[in-house]
Formats: structure tokens, sequence, C-alpha cells
């Protein structure tokens, strides 16, 4: 083990030069590396929320609003599918007890409507199963049924927008280092450094953001409608301010999905924060189609469900934007221009979970759990010195490069460092000092048995390496499971504790061992203090 | 230079001898510790009950009891209000409410409250936690745990033999018991973090077992002829140093987390430090006399390996 071949040399030496280079940027300030050369390494550390101060939220779909949601959609297709030409009677839809179904009014055209519908279903995955299963009853009835498979599929891909829109509320710039990411089936988890007061965060998020502008129903009969019954073939929605009802025909003249640009402004007259949109070509069309054949009728701006505002059409609206007034603050108004640009969810959002740390009480922990882990790391250095001499110093060399090389591959795997992660770094440099303790005082006893110098340093490291492969190997057992079926902190843990085992392992017994090759090659000792 | 030796060379300790007593003290402990945390009960945080804490600190000393008013009269639930001792930095705890979904907006009620309530103050750490969600923490963490504990041994089992599987667990489960103990004992709260503390003293734990097992391993192949309480002897005092050094210098690296660490570290820190004296007893006073118990002889690890080559050696058949 003395003469190690050059190309094991240099391996580990290139091993740790990469760690070292990889590891360096955690060192400085995040904004300084931003300028540093093309060619230099960026890759740092990041401090997780409880070390660094921000806020982070569980968001969980609201699955029955999604199913609801998609009845409600599947009504409408079908509404417009059975209107084409030629056009398919039918009597009312309806979309209740989790299923769509209507009646004809002509049996003989049952198997053409059953062809139409069925064109609205898709097919998911490979095995042929159906996002809606198409039924019929009693020679005349339609009956369709969302199936697991196609509900499964649906709330996959609403998550997936939902992520999207979440992303670009909280960050209409993208600059932020926000994480946005889908968690299980049907939860969001973001994650915003900095940000201590997570209330605004929480309204943009939790704004559907489903804009509408409906005509309003001026036939309706006032004293029903202040009680809150609709008039058939109309609905009811509450206003936003809780002063009462309107009543507003279903068909919506233009709806969220047609703005192509919101933003907060001032109106030119009263002054008063307003949200001024532009909707894109179609939108722009259906509106002013829309309010030409309407003038002089009342028209709701309908938010979520809620009226907003009700406004009269003085002249058609050709511009392609209009401006939504209603008892704003600039904030609010500010929020509703992000919600509306940023596109509506697909799925109601709520927050199941919060967690906040301050800024300032995260620098705290940070400046006095560094100054706290330097003096450890000192205390135990100097401990292996006067307990190991020389060997006590190759072995704190080999602590200073494991605990670089760790850093070097959380901030290359992007993973940050969290309080629980401090606890695992604990533990892999007991481990890491432990290896060197299990080597050195099998060196000592090997010496005692009165083996000479060199045999002594090849059998302590050859026999302390079972006792090291077979503590390490129960330990990256202990962090791999922990890491698949844990959550959070553990997984926090978990991870910082399957890297420093392996960088530790490394370090304790390649690195020092090439480390008192080169010494006892160089110098030939005679006697051997350890 | 002189080097330091804690552990003078050849000792030739009789840890076997107090074994049965160890056992006993063992077996009290672990019994009590249990005793008290099925009784006393854990000081369970938010991550595993549910509920909602803001941690504030204010400008001025401010009354206790004015505060409770204060909360109390939001109408979201019995606060309860715990002191971090210099009269200005307080913990509001509420519970959960009925309805899951409004817990995070208790938060930020609270929050608003105590920003117009008292000036100056700083709202440091809020954190809301829906029932649902700290039901399913709780079970992650214990199905982790309790999945890596099993891992753990199957491993041993099949490294060594079945009675180190058995002994690195009944190993582990004291030693997780004493830490649950101490939770009891100190009211500390238990919450997610103190999870990692749990783990890096099982972690400790198993390697200190795991370490001593290795050369206990050894010498059954290398001194057939001993027996097996003067071989356990033998390896306990070969390991002594190495145990000693070890577990001193994590216990010095902790103290120094615990005396200059952040607060918020504390119970962790002081969870691990207990962890590891706890971790080095037992590996030697629970995981050696263990393989007596349940039988480990000196041909425990002759089946395998040792046999076959003997055979190939010769037809002579003397095996032992």
């Amino acid at each position: 083990m003395f003469d190690p071949p050059k190309w094991k040399i240099w391996s580990i030496l290139l091993v740790i030069a990469v760690g070292i280079i990889l590891a360096v940027p955690s060192f400085f300030p995040r904004d300084q590396v931003a300028k540093w050369p093309a060619w230099a390494p960026k890759t740092q550390i990041a401090r997780g929320l409880d070390i660094a101060g921000g806020s982070q939220l569980l968001l969980e779909a609201d699955l029955a609003d999604a199913t609801r949601q998609r009845l409600s959609a599947m009504d409408d297709s079908v509404t417009q599918e059975l209107r084409r030409e030629p056009r398919i009677q039918v009597g009312d839809i309806s979309s209740s007890n989790g299923q769509v179904s209507f009646m004809l009014r002509d049996p003989t055209q049952l198997d053409a409507a059953v062809e139409r519908v069925r064109t609205l279903t898709q097919g998911v995955g490979l095995t042929g199963t159906r996002t809606w299963n198409v039924s019929t009853q009693d020679g005349n009835r339609v009956i369709m049924v969302p199936t697991p498979e196609g509900n499964a599929q649906a709330i996959k891909d609403a998550m997936t927008v939902a992520r999207d829109v979440v992303r670009r509320r909280i960050d209409p710039s993208g600059t932020r280092e926000i994480t946005v990411i889908n968690q299980g089936q049907n939860r969001i988890l973001v994650q915003v450094p900095g940000i201590d007061d997570p209330e605004a965060l929480k309204r943009l998020i939790g704004q559907t953001a489903r804009l509408e502008f409906k005509l309003v129903d001026q036939n309706a009969d006032q004293a029903q409608v202040a009680q809150g019954r609709a008039p058939a073939g109309s609905q009811v929605l509450p206003r936003a301010d809780g002063t009462g009802f309107v009543a507003l025909q279903r068909r919506v003249m233009v709806s969220g999905e047609e703005v192509a640009d919101a933003k907060q402004v001032f109106d030119q007259q009263s002054g008063a924060p307003v949200v001024s949109i532009r909707f894109d070509s179609s939108g722009a069309r259906r509106f002013g189609r829309t309010t030409t054949e309407n003038v002089n009728k009342p028209f709701a701006i309908v938010l979520d469900n809620k009226v907003i505002s009700v406004a009269n059409i003085n002249e058609p609206i050709l511009g392609g934007s209009a401006q939504i007034s209603g008892g704003f603050t600039t904030q609010s108004a500010n929020e509703l221009a992000i919600s509306l640009s940023s596109g509506k969810l697909p799925v109601k959002l709520d927050v199941i979970e919060e967690r906040t740390v301050s800024a300032e009480l995260g620098n705290d922990s940070i400046r006095s759990g560094a100054i706290a882990s330097g003096v450890a790391v000192l205390a135990v250095m100097l401990f292996m010195v006067i307990t190991y001499g020389r060997f006590g110093w190759y072995a704190n060399l080999g602590l200073v490069i494991n605990t670089l090389l760790i850093l070097g591959v959380m901030g290359l795997i992007g993973s940050a460092l969290t309080l629980p992660g401090i606890a695992g770094f604990v533990l892999t440099i007991g481990a890491a000092v432990d290896a060197n303790v299990l080597i050195n005082e099998r060196i000592r006893e090997e010496q005692r048995r009165g083996r000479k110098i060199l045999d002594a340093i090849e059998t302590g490291y050859k026999e302390a390496s079972t006792a090291i492969f077979d503590a390490n190997i129960t330990n990256v057992i202990a962090a791999a499971i922990m890491w698949y079926f844990g959550s959070g902190p553990v997984r926090g843990f978990a991870i910082v504790l399957l890297i420093g085992i392996i960088t530790s392992v490394f370090t304790a017994v390649n690195f020092t061992r090439l480390l008192v090759a080169l010494w006892v090659r160089k110098k030939r000792p005679r006697e051997l203090h350890i | 230079m002189k080097l330091l030796k804690l552990v003078p060379d050849n000792t030739n300790i009789d840890f076997m001898k107090v074994r049965n007593i160890a056992l006993v003290i063992s077996i009290i402990l672990t019994v009590a510790s249990l005793s008290l945390v099925a009784i006393k009960g854990l000081n369970l945080g938010i991550d595993f009950v549910g509920g909602q804490v803001v941690r504030a600190t204010f400008a001025q000393p401010i009354n206790i009891e004015d505060l409770r008013g204060r909360m109390n009269a939001l109408d979201v639930g019995e606060a309860s209000i715990q002191d971090f001792g210099d009269n200005r930095t307080y913990q509001v705890r509420l519970p959960s409410p009925p309805d899951a979904k409004a817990s995070a907006e208790i938060v930020g009620k609270v929050r608003t409250a105590l920003q117009n309530q008292y000036p100056g103050v700083k709202v440091g750490a809020g954190e809301a936690v829906s029932g649902k969600v700290s039901e399913e923490l709780a079970r992650d963490g214990a199905l982790a745990l309790g999945l890596a504990m099993l891992g753990i041994a199957i491993y041993i089992w099949f490294r060594f033999e079945w009675q180190f599987g058995v002994g690195a667990l009944v190993t582990l489960f004291h030693d997780v018991s004493m830490i649950l103990g101490f939770f009891a004992v100190t009211r500390l709260q238990f919450d997610l973090n103190v999870v990692a503390a749990f783990l890096t003293v099982v972690g400790y734990s198993l390697n200190d077992t795991v370490v001593i097992y290795d050369r206990i391993r050894e010498n059954l192949r290398k001194y057939r002829k001993m027996q097996i309480i003067p071989m356990l002897n033998l390896t306990l005092n070969e390991t002594l140093s190495r145990t000693i050094v070890t577990s001193l210098s994590i216990m010095l690296a902790l103290t120094m987390l615990l005396i200059f660490g952040p607060e918020v570290i504390f119970g962790l820190t002081a969870a691990i430090l207990l962890g590891t004296f706890v971790g080095t007893y037992s590996s030697i006073y629970i995981s050696a006399p263990i393989l007596v118990w349940l039988g480990v002889r000196p041909d425990s690890f002759l089946k395998a390996e040792d046999k076959a080559p003997a055979k190939l050696a010769g037809g002579d058949g003397a095996v032992v």
C-alpha cells in the first residue's frame, strides 16, 4: 500500500479538486457569485427556509371542486356538440349525481347522439380505457359517467397547469428563487425565501380568478332576486361586497381565458385603483359584438362567482380592452391583475400547511450555528491531534476535505441545507472521525502486538476496513429507506447522511491512506508515534 | 510530543461480570421511560397534532395575561402561551380549527392582531399544520423509522448471524426508549426536527454496535476454543479505546453546539448528546451480553465459511 499506483493518486486528487471547486461558490454571497465570469463554477448550496427565513405553503387541490368543474365542462361541451348541424334535440342536460345525462326528444337519434358525445371522450394510457363511460337507458336517455382513470388524468393535468399558474402568480417576472413543485397526487409545495409575511402570497394563490362578463337579466323579479332565488334560465350570484344579489344570464359574454394582459392602473376620472384588461383577438371580437348588440343594457363582471361590479354598456366597446372597477385598493387591484394575467387556476387550492421563519431569526440562527459548528470542529480537531499526533492531522485534513465534498455535492444536486440536515452533517462528521479512530486504534494495537511499523499501518487499515464498511453500509441502508419513505425534515436529514457517508468513507479511508503512504515512502520512518 | 492516551494499553475490565446488573438497570429505565411516555405523554408539536404556532418578540416586556386575553378575543380557540425566559419572546399556540382549511388563516389573524396591538413587535415564525397533514407526518415519520430499523436488522442478519440482528434491534429499541423518556421528562417540544435527532441517535448507536459486533465476529473466528464470556470481555477491552475516543469527540462537538449553538437547535442537540451517551453504554452492556443470552457460541461463524475449506483441505474430517 505504500507505493500506490499513479492513476490512484491522481484520481483521488481529481475527486477532491472537483469537490472543492464545486464547494467554493457556497462561501460567497449569491449576488456576488452571479457576477462571476461564465467559466467559473457557480454551484451553491441552498439554505433551507428554516435557516434562511421565508415562507412555505403546502397547497391541496379541492378534488370535489375539480370533479364538479369537470362535470360542468362536459355539460357545456355536450350542449355545443349536439347543437352542431345536424342538430339533435334534447331536453335539459343535467350534471348532478356525478354524471352528465340528457333525454332525447326523438329516440331514433339515440345511436347518433351516443356517437356524437363519444367524440368528446378520450382514451387514457395504453389500456384503451376512456375518460368517460357513455351508456344508454330506457331507449331515450344518454348517461355519461367519468371513469376513475379519466378523473386521475384530469387531476394530473390540472395539477401541472396549477403549478405553472401558481409560479406565475408568485413570481410574475420569473426572477426570484422560488420553489413550486407538485407533491403526491394533489398537492403543490411552494417555498419562497425571504418573504416572512405569507398573507399576500395566500391571497394570490387563493384566487381562482375565474373572470366572466355576463349580461344582467333585466326581466328578473327583484323580490325573488333579493332572496337569492333565480328566475328560470338565469342565475343569481352574490355581490362581492355582500350587499345583495344580481340576476344574470347564464351565457358568458367573454371569459378570463380570453384576457391577453391585465394590469393595475388608476381610473382617470375618479383616481381609484382599477384593473385594466386587454382581450386577445377572439375575446375582443366577442366583446365587441355583444356590446354592440346590447347597448344601454347593464352587464356584470363576475369573479369567482361573485359579482364585483355592474356597469351600463353606453356604447359598443370595440378596442378590445376594458376596465374593471369595484372598490379595489391598490394592492387588491394589483393582485387581481396578476391573477388574471397568469391564467385561472384549473382547480381550487387550499392552504393545508404554512410555515414561516423570519429572515432575521434565520440570520441569527445561521450566525450562532456557524460559530458553534466552528468551535465544535476545532475542538474535535484538537482532540484528534493530541490523541494521534501526525495521524490526527491526516484525519483532520480528511475532515476538512469531507466537509467541502459534502457542500460541493449538495450544491451540485441542488439540495438545500436545513436544520435536520445539520444534524445529518454532525452524524457524518462523527462517522468520519470514527473511521479514523478505528484505523488509528487498530494501528496502535497491531504495533503493541509487535508488528513492524509498515506492517502495523497496513494491517491497521486492512482490519479496520471491514468494521468501517459494515457500519457505513448499515447507515446507508437506513438513510436510503428514510429518504424513500420519509418526508420533509426526515428527507433533509437522509440526503445529507447519504452524501456524507460516501464522502466520509472516501476521505477517511482513501484520502488519509494516500497521505500516510506518501509520508512513509518519503521519510521511511523508523518509529511511529500514534 | 507525548500523545494523549485516555485508555491505558491492555485493559482487562470484566464488563460481562456486571451484565445482569446492567440488564436490570436497563430494563427498569426502559420500562420507566415508556411508562412515562404512556402516562405523561410527549409535548407533541403541531407537526404531529396539528394547530398553529406564532412566535413573537415584543419591543417591551409584556403582561402574559394581557396577551392571552387578546389572543382569546380573536375567537380562534384557547391560546396556550409559552414564555422564552426574557419576558419579551413568547410563543402562542392555538389548537387545530374544526375546518382544516382555516388553519393557515388563523396564523394570519394572530399575526395581524399582534402587529396592530403591540407596536414594534417582531413576528419571528408562524406555522400552521392542518390535522390531516399532521397525521400523515406522524405516520410517515414512524414508518420511515420502523422500516429503516427493519432494513438494518436484515442486513446485519445476513452479514453476521441472526442473533446479531436481534441484538442490534434490541439495542436500538433501548436507545430510542431512553430518548423518548428524556422528552417525556423534559417536556421539550417533540416536533419533526426532533425526529432528525432520533435518526442521528439511531445512526450513531448502530455505528457503535456494528463496530463492536465486527470485532466480536473477528475474535469468534480467531479464538475458536475460547469461552464466549471471556471472549466478549476481550473484545470489549480491545475496542474500549476506540469507543471512548469516538464518543468523547462526538460529545465534545455536541457540547459546543449546545453551548454556542442557536436556541432553535437546543432540544435537538441535547437529545443527540444524551443519545450518544446511551448509545455508547448500550453497545457495551446490551448488544454484547445479548449475544450470550441468544446463545452465540464460538462455532457460530464456522458453518458457512470455515467448514468448507476444512473439507477441501483433506479428507480427515476433523471439523469441529
